[in-house]
């Protein structure tokens, strides 16, 4: 992703009175992108986007698209649209007049508003009858429907999604999700995603921006940040995975024994300290006259079926150690009974301990 | 189950059903009746005729009922304009200092219209509060104000702006930030926001408030007698003479009975068409 930035942000900094909401942040994306910023509440991510449409000014930074300025641009100008959380729709108008409002500001004749606007129905495949319906008479992925539809019409450089998702039950989600992705290979346009679930950004998106604190902690392919996540809140972030802190060669307790591809795979200088991350489907269970290059002795301590797959945890040190596989090869064992664990060299990620905010 | 709640719903609104037909039905009938009977009768008991109805028409007392709905019109008009940018701020810029302008506004209505009025007539008259100073320090006055129409507007609007203000900020308040935002984004102006956006969505509070000063101002006679002193004859005005002077009752009834007509034909269309219960804020 290191073409030439199709939207650049440099520097940008926003303050709320003492609090500082974004602290020199700095970021490209290319055309045509899916970005999703994922991020706790309170990390920054609703206040860049509200900066990147114009809905607030940046305290100090620039804001470029195409090598031009847009930072100064009232939002009503700038060419960019925003799905709200809320998705803002006009309840006083129909779903018709909500989709031609940008064409008609633009004048537009009515009948190439309306046509546009069916054109519009027709690709997030909703019926041309709901052209007249009013927005009260919608359900509530209809309307995630008609507010895209109407984003679409204003036909921005970039659209925003501040988390329009984080409503919708379970089931609908899932479905909506793979929508917006496919929506966005047939329109070719850039999406910028925001969202508290790394789940959906993994669904979606091209590239995914992890922020804390008003910070970017790392910026990489789904595919990245999963293998190769560059701090603890980020592994942590992904969901439910084993992290020993390593001291020299101290586990922080952990009875592991290494074979030498696994000492030469977390071999690290003296003075270094962070942690070993190991991915709980990485973790196998090894028969008496099988070996791997960790292993480790313990007790079984918790089964959880999670749908697809088995989660267990097995007591070994101080800190439980998460083993997950497929539902399908579910353990005969009981709780309390002994168990060898083993993993590869391969599957083993350092992370380092970094003074925060460097990322 | 349902049947006797009805029931006893039925039987909780008898009283103030009996008290409310005792007091407000009844005497709307006496004078519906009255407006019917010959000129200058005191009692229900003759043949109707519609003689009140032409003398209204021959001797122009039509003038004053058009010139009282104008004034009220013109008030209503004036007060949705001063007020509109009060209201949004209190429901969506000032934050706490709405409380400071809300009680200023309330403390307003602990005090009697009239007595303000009179007030209102001290300062403005010639060698007044503000004539009398000026004179005294300048060496030169003003003609006085008072006695004409527009300070009877003046009146007005000084005295029902709570009724306009307070309406109208709660349909602010129905307008949600977001709407205003996602226009904005879309391409729109201030203008076209305030005409397409938020005025729609606050439709029902504007409609309240403006009703409500309507209403008021079409029957107020008040402003009319302490501003306007006989210069301007509102309808109130002929009603009370009629009655008074004039010892013609049908005159002053059939005179009544057009104005709660007509205001009654202005307001009930409207109301019928907007939901009261989005803007007490319930959700349907």
């Amino acid at each position: 992703m290191g073409a030439a930035a199709f939207v650049r942000l440099e520097n940008i900094t926003k303050r709320f009175g003492t609090f500082t909401a974004l602290d020199r942040i700095n970021l490209d994306i290319a055309e045509g992108e899916f970005l999703t910023i994922v991020g706790p509440s309170g990390s920054g991510k609703s206040t860049l986007i509200r900066l990147l449409v114009g809905i607030d000014d940046v305290t100090s930074g620039t804001i470029s698209l195409d090598g031009t300025r847009i930072d100064t641009v009232p939002a009503n100008r700038r060419p960019t649209c925003m799905v709200f959380q809320s998705l803002a729709l006009f309840p006083h108008m129909t779903v018709g007049q909500n989709i031609e409002f940008p064409l008609k500001l633009r004048k537009m004749a009515p009948d190439a508003r309306r046509a546009r606007a069916l054109e519009l129905l027709r690709l997030l495949r909703l019926p041309e009858s709901y052209y007249a319906k009013r927005i009260t008479q919608c359900s509530g992925g209809e309307r995630q429907r008609v507010a895209l539809a109407r984003a679409l019409a204003f036909d921005p450089r970039i659209i925003v999604f501040d988390e329009p998702l984080s409503a919708l039950d379970y089931r609908l989600r899932k479905t909506l999700e793979k929508e917006l992705k496919d929506l966005h290979a047939r329109t070719g346009k850039t999406f910028v995603y925001i969202t508290h679930s790394l789940e959906e950004a993994m669904v979606m998106s091209d590239r995914i921006a992890i922020m804390r604190a008003g910070r970017f902690e790392q910026i990489a392919t789904a595919e990245q940040i999963y293998s190769q996540p560059v701090s603890r809140f980020v592994a942590s972030f992904m969901g439910e995975v084993n992290l020993f802190d390593l001291n020299g060669s101290d586990w922080g307790g952990l009875p592991v024994k290494l074979s030498p591809q696994a000492q030469a795979a977390v071999a690290v200088p003296p003075d270094w300290r962070g942690a070993v991350m190991v991915r709980p489907e990485l973790v196998r269970f090894l028969a008496p006259d099988e070996t791997a290059d960790f292993t480790l002795n313990g007790r079984l301590h918790a089964e959880y079926a999670l749908g697809s797959r088995v989660q267990y945890t097995v007591q070994a040190g101080d800190t439980p150690v998460i083993v997950e596989r497929p539902f399908e090869q579910r353990l005969g064992s009981r709780s309390g009974d002994p168990v060898r664990l083993g993993w590869d060299a391969g599957a083993v990620h350092l992370i380092a301990e970094v003074a925060h905010g460097t990322a | 189950m349902e049947r006797l709640e009805r029931r006893l719903g039925f039987l909780s609104a008898l009283p103030i059903m009996a008290l409310l037909t005792l007091s407000f039905v009844m005497p709307l009938l006496v004078v519906a009746g009255f407006a019917i009977m010959p000129q200058k009768v005191f009692s229900l008991a003759h043949l109707p005729d519609f003689s009140s109805f032409r003398v209204i028409i021959e001797q122009g007392y039509y003038r004053s009922l058009l010139r009282s709905l104008g004034l009220a019109f013109l008030t209503t008009t004036i007060l949705f304009v001063i007020c509109w940018p009060l209201a949004y701020g209190m429901a969506k810029v000032f934050g706490r200092f709405t409380l400071v302008i809300t009680l200023a506004v309330v403390m307003l209505l602990f005090v009697s219209e009239n007595v303000r009025l009179f007030g209102w007539n001290l300062t403005l008259m010639k060698g007044g509060l503000l004539e009398g100073h000026m004179r005294a320090w300048l060496g030169t006055g003003f003609e006085s104000p008072l006695y004409g129409w527009p300070v009877i507007v003046f009146g007005m609007v000084y005295v029902y702006l709570p009724f306009m203000l307070f309406p109208l900020a709660q349909g602010i308040s129905l307008v949600p930030d977001d709407a205003r935002l996602a226009a904005a984004d879309l391409g729109a102006g201030r203008w076209r926001i305030l005409f397409q956006i938020e005025m729609p969505l606050a439709a029902p509070g504007i409609m309240v408030g403006c009703l409500l000063t309507f209403v008021l101002s079409a029957g107020a006679i008040a402003e009319a007698k302490l501003l306007g002193g006989r210069s301007v004859v509102v309808l109130t005005d002929d009603v009370e003479s009629a009655f008074t002077f004039g010892q013609n009752w049908p005159l002053g009834s059939a005179l009544s009975l057009m104005l709660i007509v007509i205001v009654a034909l202005l307001v009930l269309v409207p109301i019928s068409r907007i939901d009261l219960d989005t803007l007490m804020g319930r959700k349907r």
